[in-house]
């Protein structure tokens, strides 16, 4: 990507307002203020170092911002918010930047707010089963901390390793085993949260439910727009004795979409349904070597928990209703070494296409009866565009992570790789399902929002959103299309 | 109070025209949790018992789909005849309050009641999908979705679980639903104090056994359960397939072994013992006394018992849901301060004498931040005031 030139969008088809002149004038005395406030090297200024910033894990699109800055304390981030709440400055909250749907890119007169500096773990409470950490600690570090313990986390998005916890409460993260355990929101017990106008609030702890309104519950998933979470309680869960994947193969789709509905159905929860189709198997067999079979057209990897026994007595089961549904192929994993290579292959399904190609990665979710037929139309509708697409989702609950395969440095299949995606994103909303089921809208998704909500709908969002930032300081460009914003909230024709 | 009216709209459209022409509404479903306070301001009935009937069902998607009104007796005889369930096990509270009626899904998602799962698998809230709704100027929204993982926008629904209808009527409801267990059983200690009781389940929880319910009775309390009368009883629920639920209250008992005498009870003991708890049974005769429901954290239930010296008590969800039953007045104050004192959460004051009701605070006051935001966010789904708020003021 070194031929690109950095501090211009790579793509234009989603627009951000141009910068406020004005604010950038004052940008010197901006960062001065902002240096007061954190000092040492909490404030990021220098334009190569800011670098890093400017985009997030949806590459597509970056800008330069006018600073960042990467407070050590929830007192700092309240100084800050407040000084930029007053100045009139947008402020971009940033967990690790691991963002798929550009909820982390800045703007070029916005403060980038960083958690990167507050990673302790605060609090680990077993009798409880609480823990407590800072906002910007990795969502692997909460599991590895209490693993000697017996404990874990339980939702594991794929960026585990890099995105934090401050950045999944924005997006209400899921995970490969949130079939079982819940996403983000399920498992989120309390949040310390400043406010714009610097107020810091405590909501929940380490007791279960909301006094009067649940507003836990509106902050989990708000991508960055009702304030900064400095610290969270989540709930810790006893890790199972053990875990085992069986992977089946089937010649079609339609197969694999009816055996993972009958194994849900017969009251067995996995901890795991992950889909794989003929594409994404090739890919990840070349990269992984897991030994998935190749003449089959649909793969599924189903992992369950318990004692020996009883995973013995669950697999039995799924394996019969496997059989039911024609299954070509059954691999059970008879020791710990296979079970990681079954795994392998899925696990590294990102990685080992972005080997072979650059791709947009998708996140619409549907209704588990309309799988097979939203597999059927992704492959005409990719095919339409003359692009690839390669399908590993989780099937168990139905949320579709079609991996859209292009040329990132070629303009034209980028637009063309772009309008299939949100083409796909119609697809599944027209199925009965919704445009993104763990990514969050960012910018990737915002212009898609009125296909799924109407204006009244968006209106109300909208007005919910300003009980928090009455004057969208808080990541402003983001979620709600500038088409459905009107004239009093900032977007694109307010300028 | 001659000019109170009620209305029972059919239909969203008939609904957001009744909101547009009148005001002083307060929302309605069957109208048996009859929680809140009571300030005396005459208010119309906004009720969405006319609006019923199960829209979409179909177990293999284990999501169901329904008008706000409709009983929850029809839901439950839909979802056996489908072998599924409501994961967090509605609780209904006609046991404790006395309330005639039929309890409505609407209803119960505004009141987000959920019972001893909660503290594994969710409240009414986390099954909660989605919802449409009318807000106070007459538009009819959407918000979330049918499918289990959505992060479309901001999660309006979960605003509206537990505003006991003090937002905005909810007119159609999406919810999650799970297949039923092949069995359940319940391991029961038998005579420890509270304080070993809650180490104990806290060293249930730490297990993989999956324990779905933990609960302690002391024995004032479990001299009402036939099946665990004599001695205190700390009750720990495990469910699924027969063989894994063996396996595991074996596994569980030897873990257990030094908290002393153990019994097992088998399906049908264990369905009957967690409907009487999750309904707050043992406090179901004594209808004239104030009842508190406490969420604490888990270790806090007991300790919060304790301080407070109080009799008539038990403790659900490993100890962090305390149902209290006072003598003679709710002692707000007491109550609410012990618990900020051993280090949070909140009481809600679900039984109350009318006079009651009117002089204490049901709903636990928030601090002034939140309250403020609150504020603002009642405004946004009702700026004109139509909808009765003073319920959860």
């Amino acid at each position: 990507m070194s031929s690109v030139e950095m501090s211009d969008a790579i793509s234009t088809g989603i627009q951000m307002p141009k910068p406020d002149q004005a604010i950038l004038a004052r940008r010197a005395e901006i960062v001065a203020a902002l240096k007061a406030i954190v000092p040492g090297e909490g404030v990021v200024d220098d334009p190569t170092e800011m670098r890093p910033f400017e985009t997030d894990g949806f590459l597509a699109y970056r800008f330069m911002p006018l600073a960042v800055v990467l407070p050590e304390t929830t007192e700092q981030i309240s100084a800050v918010l407040r000084y930029l709440a007053e100045a009139g400055v947008p402020v971009i909250p940033r967990g690790a930047g691991t963002s798929l749907s550009g909820g982390a890119i800045p703007q070029e007169d916005a403060v980038i707010v960083g958690l990167s500096r507050m990673i302790k773990i605060l609090d680990t409470d077993y009798e409880n089963r609480t823990l407590t950490v800072q906002a910007g600690a990795t969502n692997l570090s909460i599991s590895d901390a209490v693993s000697a313990d017996g404990f874990f986390y339980a939702p594991d998005p794929s960026s585990q390793l890099a995105c934090s916890i401050g950045g999944n409460i924005g997006m209400n993260s899921g995970g490969a085993h949130c079939l079982k355990y819940g996403v983000t929101t399920n498992n989120l017990l309390g949040v310390k949260m400043v406010l714009v106008d610097g107020t810091v609030v405590d909501l929940g702890g380490e007791h279960l439910d909301a006094a009067g309104l649940d507003l836990l519950g509106v902050i989990c998933g708000s991508e960055g727009q009702l304030g900064i979470v400095t610290e969270a309680t989540v709930r810790l869960i006893a890790k199972p004795e053990g875990a085992r994947p069986v992977m089946f193969g089937f010649d079609t789709s339609e197969d694999a979409g009816a055996c993972v509905a009958d194994i849900i159905g017969t009251g067995i929860v996995p901890v795991a349904i992950e889909f794989m189709d003929k594409p994404a198997i090739d890919i990840c067999e070349a990269f992984a070597k897991a030994g998935y079979p190749m003449d089959v057209n649909a793969l599924l990897i189903v992992e369950v928990e318990g004692s020996d026994e009883e995973m013995d007595d669950m697999l039995a089961r799924i394996v019969t209703i496997a059989k039911r549904h024609k299954v070509k192929v059954v691999k059970e994993s008879q020791s710990a070494t296979e079970a990681a290579l079954i795994w392998k292959g899925r696990k590294s399904a990102f990685g080992a296409t972005g080997r072979i190609a650059d791709y947009i990665c998708m996140d619409g979710t549907v209704p588990l009866g309309q799988l097979p037929y939203v597999l059927k139309e992704t492959a005409r509708i990719v095919d339409e565009y003359g692009l690839r697409v390669a399908n590993v989702f989780h099937a168990g609950d139905g949320n579709m992570h079609p991996l859209i395969l292009y040329n990132i440095n070629d303009p034209v299949e980028a637009q063309k790789a772009e309008d299939c995606g949100m083409d796909l994103l119609r697809l599944c909303v027209d199925a009965g399902g919704c445009l993104t089921g763990e990514h969050g809208v960012g910018i990737e998704k915002r212009d898609l929002m009125l296909y799924q909500y109407t204006q009244e709908d968006l209106d109300q969002q909208m007005a919910v959103r300003a009980a928090f930032d009455p004057e969208w300081i808080l990541n402003p460009s983001k979620v709600f299309p500038f088409e459905a914003r009107g004239n009093e909230r900032p977007s694109i024709a307010a300028e | 109070m001659s000019s109170i009216k009620t209305f029972k709209p059919k239909t969203e459209e008939e609904c957001a025209s009744i909101i547009l022409e009148g005001s002083g509404f307060e929302i309605q479903g069957g109208g048996t949790r009859a929680i809140g306070k009571l300030d005396g301001v005459e208010r119309n009935i906004l009720s969405t018992a006319a609006m019923s009937g199960i829209i979409d069902y179909e177990p293999a998607e284990m999501v169901m789909i329904a008008k706000a009104g409709t009983p929850l007796a029809d839901i439950e005889k839909a979802l056996v005849k489908g072998k599924q369930r409501m994961i967090f096990e509605p609780l209904d509270y006609r046991t404790l309050l006395g309330t005639k009626g039929k309890p409505t899904i609407g209803g119960l998602i505004a009141s987000n009641a959920s019972g001893p799962r909660r503290f594994v698998a969710g409240a009414c809230r986390d099954s909660f999908l989605g919802a449409r709704f009318v807000n106070g100027k007459g538009d009819a929204i959407k918000a979330g979705g049918r499918v289990m993982k959505n992060v479309t926008g901001l999660d309006l629904i979960k605003l509206l679980a537990g505003s006991w209808g003090t937002l905005a009527p909810m007119t159609e409801v999406t919810f999650k639903v799970v297949p039923q267990v092949e069995t359940e059983a319940t391991l029961v200690l038998h005579g420890l104090t509270s304080e070993k009781a809650a180490r104990a389940m806290a060293a249930a929880m730490a297990t993989s056994c999956e324990v779905t319910a933990a609960a302690h009775l002391p024995e004032n309390i479990a001299t009402g359960f036939k099946d665990v009368a004599g001695k205190s009883a700390t009750l720990l629920r495990l469910e699924g397939f027969e063989n894994s639920v063996n396996i595991r209250i074996e596994k569980l008992k030897a873990i257990l072994s030094a908290f002393g005498e153990q019994s097992v009870l088998n399906d049908k003991q264990t369905k009957a013992v967690w409907a009487d708890i999750r309904n707050v049974k043992p406090f179901s005769d004594s209808k004239d006394k104030p009842v508190w429901r406490v969420s604490v954290a888990p270790m806090i239930g007991h300790q919060l018992v304790s301080q407070l010296g109080a009799e008539n008590a038990f403790l659900d969800w490993q100890g962090g849901l305390v149902w209290l039953q006072m003598d003679e007045k709710p002692e707000a104050d007491k109550v609410r301060s012990t618990i900020a004192k051993l280090g949070g959460g909140h009481a809600t004051l679900v039984r109350a004498s009318d006079e009651q009701r009117q002089s204490e605070n049901v709903f636990q006051p928030e601090n002034a931040a939140v309250t403020a935001i609150s504020k603002r966010i009642r405004e946004q789904f009702d700026p004109l005031g139509k909808f009765y708020t003073g319920r959860m003021g």
